[in-house]
């Protein structure tokens, strides 16, 4: 099945979102990324069984982060859904740019380009 | 004698004792202690001056009892252990003495949280049995805390609070009895609303053989409205207010609800003084101090002796 | 161990107000168990720092280093290389470690990235609780082992106080009164005549700052 997303997406897989780490969201805004986004297994369906929830917390915190530094929060998000749907996976994806467009490019993008 | 205060004297020659509360200002305001003595002025042994009660700052006890002196009352100084170490406690008991105060009560205090400072340091240098052994020691072997002596050692008649309604109730007396191990003279409860449960911790006393060591005074406060009754019950840690208390107040007119309270206090009052272990009452009619003169005329505890 | 929680972003912001280059020391022991302290928070932190700061026009830069213990002169040695091209150091350890770190480095301003907080248990991962004040003297064998200094909000040795209220501390009803746990230990163990006498008032021995020299050894100055 081929689906239509938007093309400004860089996916980078996990094993598992609870592989997720602070760091791994915070430097992505860090180096510039306009927002970024976890994609995990329904909550419940976690194969490891609490690594989605784990993830979330961690995308809580470094939402907290991101109000402290002076950033928008809803610049980082957790999605969840279950394997196969494609349709939902596109759909969310639409929904994380949508919102990343309103917010605006992430004003540290100039330094990255710089560095 | 250990102190020759009047409460000392009361209770010494079989008196049923009957003591008094008053809060000093939380300003310096003097009338306002001055008028609220007027009231209790013939009515009671002596006075409990409180000690920044419920953690918040008022007039100094010690000095709030100065005025009641010269007013011709005794006070009983209230020492919490929140607020001073062992050096200001053992000062302060110098100098109350030394202006003719003659008993003193020796608490913990409210956490400061509960008060107007809630972020203040806590001292806790000591705790209240500890310092009712300090003030003994003072007394009877006329030392500073770490030895040293004292000259002219203040002669104090040495009270302490108990709380019969606080857990775990079998260790109550056993509280009761390390406060008389460490010296205290005379105890006043808490607040007793529960009857029940203070029958059962006097009976323990009395099989311990507590009270015939040391004169149990029991805590009545009359309530004052249904309002002022369902706040003991649910907000005041330690305090037991039966539901019965609270429909029996409820069952008169919104008028008589007052009138209620001091005859139920009354009652109690009675019960008392037939009760086996109890030497008197410690009646807090907090901020009603003029009802006092009718309380202690409906208790039938007047007149007051007089004892030289 | 030592738990401590990391300051506000905002104080730590305005405590490097001015500093243009600064390095971020973290310690591998007790901070770094309790998770405020350690390698991955120094590099959190720095990447708020750095990000908040571009955000202000007002670029820092940012070295990260996390010794095994800030607490002991051996492991201190390696930053003294180190730290020379930094304008100050922001410490991540406990209290104790900050000031070892200002101490080697005199000359250095030395600024706390944490709040050092109590001597405590892990009950979970990211659980911390106070079990100890350190006081000097302990009470444990005679409290069924449970520190009145510390669990009780009043410190008291002659608990518990008339303000205990159905097991609950009276400031608080999340907070187990101490001295009504010690009473249930104790009553379990058929040890109650240990809290029937009374206890006498304590010479407080944690007035002023303690040293330990343990049997055998000297101080480094007495060893010359
Ligand atoms: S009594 Fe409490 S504060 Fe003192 S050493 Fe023991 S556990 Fe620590
Ligand atoms: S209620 Fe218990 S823990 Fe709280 S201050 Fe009193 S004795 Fe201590």
């Amino acid at each position: 099945m081929r689906l239509d997303y938007p093309t400004n997406i860089k996916i980078i897989r996990v094993p598992c979102t609870g592989k997720v780490d602070v760091m791994h969201l915070l430097r992505a805004i860090q180096k510039g990324a306009d927002g970024v986004y976890a994609v995990g297994c329904l909550e419940g369906n976690c194969h490891y069984n609490e690594g989605n929830l784990r993830a979330r917390e961690r995308v809580d915190h470094v939402r907290i982060l991101l109000e402290e530094i002076g950033l928008e929060a809803d610049r980082v998000r957790m999605y969840n859904l279950s394997s196969g749907e494609g349709p939902t996976f596109a759909a969310y994806a639409k929904e994380m740019t949508d919102n990343i467009r309103e917010l605006g490019p992430n004003p540290l993008k100039k330094w990255a380009k710089t560095h | 004698m250990k102190s020759g205060s009047n409460l000392e004297k009361v209770l010494r020659a079989g008196h049923f004792a009957f003591t008094g509360e008053l809060g000093p200002p939380r300003g310096t305001t003097a009338e306002e202690i001055v008028e609220k003595c007027e009231h209790l002025k013939g009515m009671v042994d002596a006075v409990n001056i409180t000690d920044n009660q419920t953690a918040v700052v008022r007039m100094a006890s010690w000095a709030a009892c100065l005025i009641l002196i010269q007013e011709g009352l005794e006070p009983n100084f209230q020492m919490v252990c929140r607020d001073r170490n062992r050096l200001a406690m053992q000062a302060d008991i110098l100098g109350a003495y030394t202006h003719g105060v003659r008993n003193m009560l020796c608490l913990t205090g409210d956490h400061c949280m509960f008060g107007d400072h809630p972020d203040a340091m806590g001292v806790f240098d000591i705790d209240s049995i500890q310092l009712i052994n300090m003030v003994k020691t003072m007394r009877d072997e006329g030392k500073f805390q770490t030895g040293a002596d004292i000259e002219d050692p203040p002669k104090i008649f040495i009270g302490a609070a108990a709380n019969p309604f606080a857990e775990p109730y079998e260790w109550r007396v056993h509280r009761l009895d390390k406060k008389i191990e460490a010296g205290v003279d005379f105890i006043q409860t808490q607040c007793i609303y529960n009857m029940d449960r203070f029958r059962k911790w006097i009976e323990q006393a009395n099989d311990m053989g507590l009270t015939e060591k040391v004169y149990i005074l029991a805590g009545v406060t009359p309530m004052k409205n249904v309002g002022m009754a369902r706040y003991m019950q649910k907000k005041v840690p330690g305090i037991e207010v039966p539901e019965d208390l609270i429909d029996r107040l409820k069952g008169v007119g919104k008028k008589q609800v007052a009138e209620e309270g001091i005859k139920i206090a009354c009652e109690q009052v009675e019960e008392f003084k037939e009760m086996k272990g109890v030497h008197g009452v410690h009646m807090m009619a907090i901020e009603w101090e003029h009802k006092v003169p009718q309380i202690a005329e409906q208790a039938k505890v007047l007149p007051r002796p007089q004892i030289d | 161990m030592i738990v401590a929680e990391r300051k506000p972003f905002e104080e730590i912001k305005e405590m490097l107000k001015g500093y243009k280059k600064v390095l971020s020391v973290g310690c591998g022991t007790c901070v770094a168990v309790c998770l405020t302290g350690g390698e991955k928070e120094v590099a959190v932190l720095n990447a708020e720092l750095d990000m908040a700061r571009k955000l202000e026009e007002d670029p820092i830069e940012l070295g990260a280093a996390t010794i095994e213990r800030q607490c002991d002169r051996e492991y201190l040695e390696v930053l003294d290389e180190m730290v020379k091209p930094y304008e100050a150091l922001l410490s991540m350890a406990c209290g104790a470690g900050i000031q070892f770190l200002a101490e080697r480095y005199p000359d250095k301003p030395v600024l706390p990235a944490v709040d050092t907080t109590f001597i405590g248990v892990n009950q979970d991962v990211g659980w911390y609780e106070e079990r100890c004040r350190s006081c000097s003297a302990c009470v444990l064998a005679w409290t069924g082992g449970i520190c009145p200094v510390t669990m009780c909000a009043k410190g008291l040795y002659n608990g518990p106080c008339g303000g205990t209220d159905q097991g609950k501390c009276e400031i608080s009803q999340d907070q187990p009164c101490a001295w009504f746990e010690i009473y249930g230990r104790l009553a379990g163990q058929d040890r109650l005549d240990l809290i029937k006498r009374f206890y006498a008032i304590v010479p407080w021995k944690n007035q002023k700052p303690r040293t330990l020299i343990q049997p055998g050894y000297k101080k480094p100055e007495q060893a010359k």
